[in-house]
């Protein structure tokens, strides 16, 4: 479903055939148990709940829905797997197996990226060129540090911590699970985690695939359900370690209930990250970052590029050619390989979103959005900029979560690190200018874990993700992210 | 009448092709009953240098792939060597090894590549480093490959000595000429097979056989060779590589260990053959702002 567009710009009409990525080669089951101690569950209580795809409203499966008692059962599987197995195994051998895991994902990568379209509304672009072999080689690459931690921890001795509890969120259902299960795996931990209740099935597909593997029995549990599950396991007595990734609001739960317990702890969190445009910087490439920051995934990425700073030299030109880089966006089916901005992942996002847009106009802030067909079924929005945003305005300091980008402008470098850092997240910023010099001292200045300097939205298994302040604790990736996974003495 | 088995034609591997040594000869060491194992290439000094230019041109693209996809490449290789592991355990039989430590040797070796494959995206990490220099600049470390390496392989061992000093150079990015060694020579030649179907580009690794007498000088004196790895336990020819060496100041290690123990592996295996890179950047330092949200 190819929507016409109008190149305002040029004067030219686009008009691009369809191109819908197969879905045969995809044989989903019906209905999704528990993966409990290496065997397929039924839910204690009985009971399933349905994922739809957000891209037509549509149910794919359904899927577990686990219990306190499910999630008993699993951690004590996980404890048993930790203790007769996964902890006195050689850490080369354990390599093996998530190198193993690693390439049976690479084997069924196809089959990956579509479930993931089908389940998060996400691009198939982007699930094939990024999700999937982004979450291959996060595997590939802790499996090589199982057997080489005492390099990453010089002088100290390198334990497990035991049993890890993990949720993760709907924007990366896969690649959330491969950086929360490789590194665990890797330091020799075992694990039991809960995708999140609207992408629930690549989580499932990879716990098929684990099977596939050979991995003992246990080491790895994957517990489908809803907040109440992941409650179970935030606060089961018996978990050694839980990493959140997710809201700041359910992050401050998380961390409240772990207050008193020797549990270890790491949180990834929101973010309302800076993206800073000076007058010096090559504006078209920036135009391309500040859109693959804000309308990359939807916007449902937490480090998203959703504070635009320009500096006030080129305001007008950025935003001219931004929201004329903006109607040439396709919007509609995410299965389509021509599509650049897909479904938003469930209808109760597509509300927090509305409700920011409207917060948004009642502030006073100019609204501009392309014209563009919205698809009748499902769920979506189009992508949408704020102008005369103020510093002080709720769409400028919240975390929205989905394609809507403010725009302020700055004049000289002091005050655009003031207005970037004014904020109670620090998770990310972009920094766009010709000037190494000024790239150094701003990436020195901004108080966010990930600087992005002239790119933006770049992850690598071997570079360490996470934030500052409210946008939680502990890193993600590379040698640094082995330590959220580790005891020390 | 039982079928006549098809005998093996052992040719040296250079810049990804299989030739016979381009003088034409050859030498037959014997195995433990003092049968002849095959008619080997004995490699000229020109088969050396033939090898160093190839191992030269394929340093740029080597030397310059992610480091991750080394790792991927690496990792092939050991898939491949699984795969193949009954002709290597019965060419370490060949040579004399029983056929318990034949199949532990070749174990060894498949999980000693992997050992090194993962070491290829993490070796940077924790070796280089940010400098906290009193300026305003922004100054960093990191390593680089030495080059062109010259790999005299152990001579007690066919297959792990080959495997266990010929990995950290390839995972660090070099590319390398290695001399197989002399007497127990049939697994470097198979191990060429392995590596021309693994991914692995060629000239990353070339493999010569023949005499050390001959072919040590001729690589240790070479102009565009750019380090030694000896892993021999001559001293007296350690000593003339190590002279020859000064010529253009190549980098010398040499290694004696006992590579059949499953710890002769190690980070400073690869860092051996990294050279370090220290750049300068300014970091601009204008007006008052300071980080204190």
């Amino acid at each position: 479903m190819a929507t016409k567009k109008k190149n305002t710009e040029q004067g030219i009409d686009w008009n691009y055939s369809p191109s819908l990525e197969s879905t045969s080669h995809l044989k989903l089951k019906k209905k999704y148990d528990l993966f409990i101690d290496g065997e397929w569950v039924k839910p204690s209580s009985g009971k399933y709940f349905k994922t739809v795809n957000p891209a037509n409203e549509e149910v794919i499966a359904e899927i577990a829905y686990g219990n306190q008692e499910d999630v008993d059962k699993a951690v004590k599987a996980a404890r048993k797997a930790y203790t007769d197995v996964w902890s006195i195994m050689p850490p080369a051998e354990r390599a093996k197996y998530i190198f193993r895991i690693a390439r049976l994902m690479q084997e069924r990568a196809r089959e990956l990226a579509v479930a993931e379209t089908l389940d998060a509304g996400k691009t198939i672009r982007e699930s094939r060129d990024i999700d999937v072999p982004l979450a291959c080689n996060y595997f590939f690459y802790y499996a090589g540090w199982a057997d080489k931690l005492e390099y990453a921890f010089p002088n100290r001795k390198v334990e497990s911590l035991g049993v890890a509890g993990q949720i993760i969120p709907w924007n990366f259902p896969l690649l959330m699970a491969a950086w929360k299960i490789a590194p665990a795996l890797a330091t020799g931990n075992t694990v039991v985690l809960k995708p999140a209740e609207t992408t629930p099935l690549t989580a499932l597909i990879l716990a098929e695939i684990i099977e596939e593997s050979g991995l003992p029995a246990g080491v790895v549990n994957i517990v489908t359900g809803h907040g109440d599950t992941g409650a179970a396991i935030v606060n089961h007595p018996d978990i050694d370690k839980i990493a959140f990734t997710g809201s700041t609001n359910v992050g401050k739960i998380i961390q409240k209930a772990l207050a008193g317990t020797s549990k270890k702890l790491t949180l990834e969190l929101g973010g309302k990250s800076a993206n800073i445009i000076f007058d010096d910087a090559p504006i078209d490439q920036a135009v391309e970052g500040i859109v693959n920051g804000i309308f990359f995934n939807q916007g449902h990425v937490c480090c998203a590029g959703s504070r635009l700073y320009v500096q006030e030299s080129v305001a007008e030109l950025v935003i001219q050619k931004l929201k004329s880089r903006m109607d040439s966006l396709y919007l509609g089916n995410p299965l389509d390989k021509n599509t650049d901005i897909g479904a938003i992942n469930s209808k109760e996002q597509l509300e927090t979103i509305h409700k920011y847009i409207k917060i948004g106009k009642q502030e006073g802030a100019e609204m501009y959005q392309p014209k563009c067909s919205i698809p009748t079924k499902g769920f979506y929005c189009a992508p949408t900029l704020f102008i005369n945003v103020a510093q002080s305005s709720v769409i400028a300091q919240e975390e929205i979560f989905g394609p809507v980008l403010t725009i302020q402008t700055f004049r000289t470098v002091d005050e655009v690190i003031q207005k970037a850092n004014n904020s109670p997240f620090g998770l990310a910023a972009g920094v766009w200018t010709d000037k190494g010099s000024r790239i150094f001292n701003l990436s020195s200045k901004l108080r966010a874990g990930v600087i992005w300097a002239n790119t933006y939205n770049k992850f690598d298994p071997t570079s360490p993700f996470g934030g500052y302040k409210e946008s939680g604790f502990g890193r993600e990736g590379g040698l640094h992210g082995l330590n959220s996974y580790v005891k020390l003495s | 009448m039982s079928r006549l088995e098809i005998l093996k034609t052992y040719k040296i591997y250079i810049g990804g092709q299989f030739p016979r040594t381009e003088s034409g000869r050859f030498y037959s060491p014997l195995d433990k009953k003092g049968k002849p194992l095959g008619n080997i290439c004995l490699s000229s000094r020109k088969d050396v240098r033939n090898a160093i230019v190839a191992a030269r041109k394929a340093f740029g693209s080597w030397s310059e792939r992610a480091a991750f996809n080394r790792g991927q490449i690496l990792y092939r290789i050991a898939e491949m060597l699984e795969g193949r592991k009954e002709q290597f355990i019965s060419e370490l039989i060949q040579q004399g090894s029983t056929k318990k430590n034949a199949e532990e040797e070749v174990n060894l070796s498949i999980d000693r590549i992997v050992y090194y494959a993962g070491w290829c995206d993490k070796y940077q990490q924790v070796l280089s480093s940010v400098n906290p220099v009193a300026s305003s600049h922004f100054n960093f470390s990191v390593l680089e490959p030495t080059g062109v390496v010259g790999i005299l392989a152990p001579q007690n061992t066919s297959l792990i000595g080959l495997v266990s000093i010929m990995l950290p150079v390839i995972c660090g990015g070099n590319t390398c000429v290695v001399i197989a060694s002399e007497n127990l020579p049939l697994c470097a030649v198979t191990f060429a097979e392995v590596l021309n179907s693994s991914d692995v580009p060629g000239g990353v690794v070339n493999i010569l056989t023949g005499t050390n007498k001959e072919l040590n000088e001729t690589l240790s004196t070479h102009m565009d060779v750019n380090a030694i790895v000896y892993g021999g336990d001559d001293l007296e020819a350690l000593k003339q590589i190590q002279e020859n060496a000064v010529l253009n100041v190549k980098r010398v290690f040499s290694y004696s260990k006992d590579w059949s123990k499953a710890d002769s592996q190690d980070l400073y295996m690869i860092s051996d053959t990294q050279e370090i890179k220290t750049t300068w950047h300014p970091i601009e330092n204008i007006g008052g702002s300071s980080s204190s949200y």
